[in-house]
């Protein structure tokens, strides 16, 4: 569904992918941990189009978004075609990104009739039934001002969902929120993994990343140390760098 | 006094005015419409990751910001003849002097407002699929518009009083017709009726920029 073969990015002299390679199959949840600064939003930020990488390929269901060519530089889809291929991508930021001058329905409402040419019938009861399906079909009108920062992530994925992505991203969703929030925000991302839905999570939840991914990919320092099935990378067995990261992390 | 005590000289006087005021009327609405639209290309343009369009427009805005629009309105009147050999209209010079004047200014409050507009707007329209277009017209550019509201005020309510400028290529605008006044009578109260005429004016351009910051008043960032 979506594979990342040997990518490295730099930002100036900095190495942060050091040579990337993973997988992700059609109804996998992936979570991705690390420490901060190990490349795992970058990572992510680079399989949806955000960084540009030096070089490697990355693959969304089987076709290219980027290739290295003959001449060692990366070979980008464009325009059209790759806005399209980006399309089987969703992505949920840390902070959100709704647009603050519509409404909660308008925010859902209008990517579907400007990209996907959806009829405003069609979109809006696409709308509703996605913020039905996140708790907040009472919240259609308000503005994201209004909203607490959970209730504003719930809208952000239910935005990503009203475009139908094949793999839905998401950039530390919880990161800006306190428990409680946390709690609602994590809470609708197991409803989806429940659903089988394809997801890669970068995440500082330990005990979410255990029991909700099926694999767990851990970084560090710009490569992949761990990638394994959540109990093998997290469980008992874990390796010396994994139980040194958890355990800062209070786990 | 000669007119502020004697209301029928006064509303001679306003009379003899209102000629110089439609004028004024006109250079002040012609300016708005033709500078906000170039001030947001000459905006766009300035921000373009193409040095060969970026620095010529920085230039241009240096020059536009940097000289006296005085003197911009006679280049406009006495160049544009002789490079063209055909006269330009005294009303036609003037309203191209002060759009691009204004255009300038305007450019450079779009920009800081388009620059303030956070990453991650753009992102969550890339990762949506928006074209830049798109992005541009349904996500950026009213989120400017609300941020830019103050600032464009201001060059508004100075636009008012600048019109007073082309009177030095003989355009017969409100001061033109006061100074007319004034030595005819040997009075400076025209002057000061002139002056009223201004703050009316901006009273109105308050007024509109107040009615709009509470029209955009619905979401906050």
């Amino acid at each position: 569904m979506l594979q990342a073969i040997n990518v490295k990015k730099s930002f100036g002299e900095t190495g942060v992918l050091k040579g990337v390679s993973m997988r992700v199959s059609r109804g996998e949840v992936v979570a991705i941990i690390g420490r901060s600064g190990s490349g795992k939003s970058t990572l992510l930020r680079c399989m949806n189009n955000l960084e540009t990488i030096d070089s490697g390929e990355i693959r969304i269901g089987g076709e290219p978004l980027v290739t290295t060519g003959a001449d060692g530089k990366p070979v980008y889809k464009r325009d059209r075609e790759l806005r399209t291929l980006m399309l089987k991508m969703g992505m949920v930021f840390q902070d959100y990104n709704l647009f603050p001058h519509c409404s909660v329905l308008r925010n859902l409402v209008m990517p579907q009739t400007l990209v996907l040419r959806r009829s405003a019938e069609e979109a809006k009861s696409k709308a509703l039934s996605l913020l039905e399906k996140v708790g907040l079909l009472e919240k259609a009108n308000e503005y994201p001002c209004n909203l607490s920062g959970g209730q504003c992530q719930r809208v952000a994925i239910a935005r990503a969902l009203c475009m139908d992505p094949d793999i839905l991203c998401f950039d530390e969703p919880t990161s800006a929120l306190d428990p409680q929030l946390t709690h609602e925000v994590l809470s609708v991302i197991r409803a989806l993994a429940d659903e089988k839905r394809t997801m890669i999570v970068v995440t500082h939840e330990m005990n979410f990343a255990r029991d909700v991914a099926d694999r767990v990919i851990y970084m560090e320092n710009g490569l992949i140390v761990e990638d394994g099935p959540a109990r093998d990378v997290l469980g008992s067995s874990r390796s010396e760098a994994i139980r040194a990261f958890a355990g800062e992390a209070n786990y | 006094m000669r007119y502020f005590n004697n209301p029928e000289a006064m509303i001679k006087l306003i009379a003899a005015m209102q000629d110089g005021f439609a004028n004024t009327l006109a250079i002040f609405f012609l300016t708005l419409l033709f500078s906000i639209p170039l001030g947001m290309v000459v905006a766009l343009l300035r921000m373009s990751r193409r040095r060969m369009i970026s620095v010529p427009v920085s230039l241009y805005i240096l020059v536009m910001r940097g000289t006296p629009l005085m003197l911009q309105i006679f280049a406009i009147y006495f160049a544009i003849p002789m490079l063209l050999g055909q006269n330009l209209d005294r009303m036609a010079a003037t309203i191209l002097a002060f759009s691009l004047n204004y255009a300038a200014y305007f450019a450079e409050i779009f920009r800081g407002g388009m620059m303030s507009i956070p990453v991650g707007q753009h992102e969550a329209c890339q990762v949506l699929g928006f074209t830049k277009i798109q992005a541009f017209f349904h996500v950026v550019l009213p989120q400017v518009c609300k941020r830019v509201l103050l600032p464009v005020s201001n060059e508004v309510i100075t636009l008012v009083k600048d019109t007073s400028l082309a009177n030095i290529i003989a355009v017969s605008e409100l001061f033109r017709a006061a100074k007319n006044e004034a030595s005819r009578t040997a009075s400076v109260e025209p002057l000061f009726v002139a002056g009223l005429f201004y703050l009316a004016m901006n009273g109105v351009v308050t007024l509109v920029f107040s009615y709009l910051t509470r029209r955009f008043d619905y979401y906050k960032d």
